[in-house]
């Protein structure tokens, strides 16, 4: 009777830990947007400062996926030019070693810096905060929080705003 | 019964240490920053096996190394600018630390929207050149850069203008020219440069005037040569449009201009009131009273 409530007890707490860490997993980001209003040249509109900042966090979240699947046709959504390429290349030379990483964003705090006089790129600096997860062949090797700052320009497409320029700024 | 368990406690304390020990044997020194095409250098400490891991979202890299040598990598090995996690994975314990590769501070590649490829003569700040600047290797140059824009006609330099990139962006607006024609607009940034055409057409005409003539039992009508306020020609293909207007009725004729003008015929009605007009542009209006 004990070994069966000492058991139970153990799956229970099991159980909640896999619980927290599928919550963790699913948990939006916090995200915060620094005023707009003296970007320039070119006004930002507020529907044009929602589409940005929602399709940026989508990007992310992209990234995330095409990371931890090693898929870089997901990227065709929201990358493009320069920052596809250069994640798909970062992709297929992880999958070559056998290699997967997770890109979890935790928090975005972004600034747009630039949009141009005709509307065709927006330039955005983001401090963000997420952690990487390091796993070869299955095996978790490294989890690191990282603390830094991209800047990101975007460039609107049919439908959305897409990732042309995703680099760290320091 | 103790007694095992006293063993057990005892192996476990050991292999804690143990690994303890183990995990103290393993120690890894990155250089906190490189710029994108230097040489890196990580030193570790400790014996036995181990993995490096340089990862990151522009670049990823993966050595089975022997722990104590000092890793190197060659110059053009770490090209893109980003924050790179460095793990050192051995056997019982990872060590890590963060490496950031910063741009390049020369220029080697600029991308350059101009817009519009094709705009009317003597606007006001309705060119604008926008310039990206990046490294060698395709990074966005962060460090402030000049970046002069030249706008010239027939090879002479009409407008310039200076500017400094921020964030690896610089941008200007450029007023068009009283006189159309093709323009070239030039950016320059260190030994780079890039250009585009800007095409410059003449504006709407500034004024439209027709004269009116009998012939037959027709009034032949004809404008004056058209031009606009800087006194370019309007282009041939422009659109006249003449109105005859008599009684109710109305007679609408569309004539393209050629050779700068445009000439059409409408019956020759007493009393009838004849305008003329193109685009936003309204011309004089004659009321036909006889020869």
């Amino acid at each position: 009777m004990k070994k069966t409530l000492q058991r139970n007890k153990a799956l229970f707490i099991g159980l909640t830990v896999l619980l927290a860490l599928a919550a963790s997993a699913f948990e939006k980001p916090a995200v915060r947007l620094q005023s707009t209003q003296n970007v320039g040249p070119r006004d930002v509109e507020p529907q044009t400062e929602t589409g940005v900042v929602r399709d940026y966090i989508e990007a992310w979240r992209t990234m995330d996926r095409a990371f931890s699947e090693n898929n870089t046709r997901l990227l065709d959504a929201d990358f493009t030019g320069l920052a596809k390429e250069k994640l798909a290349s970062t992709i297929k030379d992880q999958a070559k070693l056998g290699l997967r990483t997770t890109y979890q964003d935790r928090k975005h705090d972004i600034s747009f810096l630039f949009y141009s006089p005709e509307g065709m790129s927006l330039q955005l600096v983001d401090n963000v905060e997420y952690d990487v997860q390091i796993i070869d062949h299955d095996k978790v090797q490294a989890t690191q929080h990282v603390s830094t700052r991209y800047i990101a320009v975007l460039t609107p497409t049919e439908v959305r705003w897409k990732v042309r320029i995703f680099q760290t700024a320091q | 019964m103790r007694a095992p368990a006293f063993t057990l406690a005892t192996a476990l304390l050991l292999s804690s240490c143990l690994g303890l020990a183990a995990a103290q044997d393993i120690s890894l020194h990155a250089p906190a920053s490189v710029q994108a095409g230097d040489a890196v250098s990580i030193q570790t400490g400790g014996s036995g096996k181990a993995v490096l891991y340089i990862v990151g979202p522009g670049q990823v890299v993966r050595r089975d190394i022997q722990l104590g040598e000092t890793i190197s990598l060659e110059a053009g090995e770490m090209h893109d600018a980003g924050h790179y996690i460095v793990a050192l994975a051995g056997s019982s314990s990872t060590q890590t630390a963060d490496l950031v590769v910063t741009s390049a501070t020369e220029p080697t590649k600029v991308n350059f929207l101009a817009k519009p490829s094709r705009l009317a003569v003597d606007r006001k700040n309705a060119i604008s050149g926008v310039a990206y600047v990046f490294d060698a290797f395709g990074n966005l140059v962060l460090r402030p850069t000049k970046v002069s824009f030249d706008l010239s006609e027939n090879g002479s330099a009409t407008r310039s203008e200076e500017a400094t990139s921020h964030n690896g962006v610089a941008w200007v607006r450029l007023d068009s020219a009283q006189k159309a024609g093709r323009a070239d607009f030039e950016v320059r940034a260190g030994n780079v440069s890039v250009k585009r055409i800007v095409q410059q057409v003449p504006g709407e005409p500034c004024t439209l005037h027709m004269n009116a003539r009998a012939v037959g039992d027709r009034v032949e009508l004809q404008t004056d040569p058209l031009r606009d306020c800087a006194g370019n020609p309007v282009p041939d293909g422009t659109i006249v449009t003449f109105k005859e207007t008599y009684g109710g009725d109305e007679t609408t004729v569309d004539v393209p201009l050629k050779r700068g003008i445009a000439q059409t015929s409408v019956p020759m009605r007493q009393g009838a009131n004849i305008s003329v007009a193109t685009g936003v542009v309204i011309g004089n209006e004659i009321r036909w009273s006889g020869r």
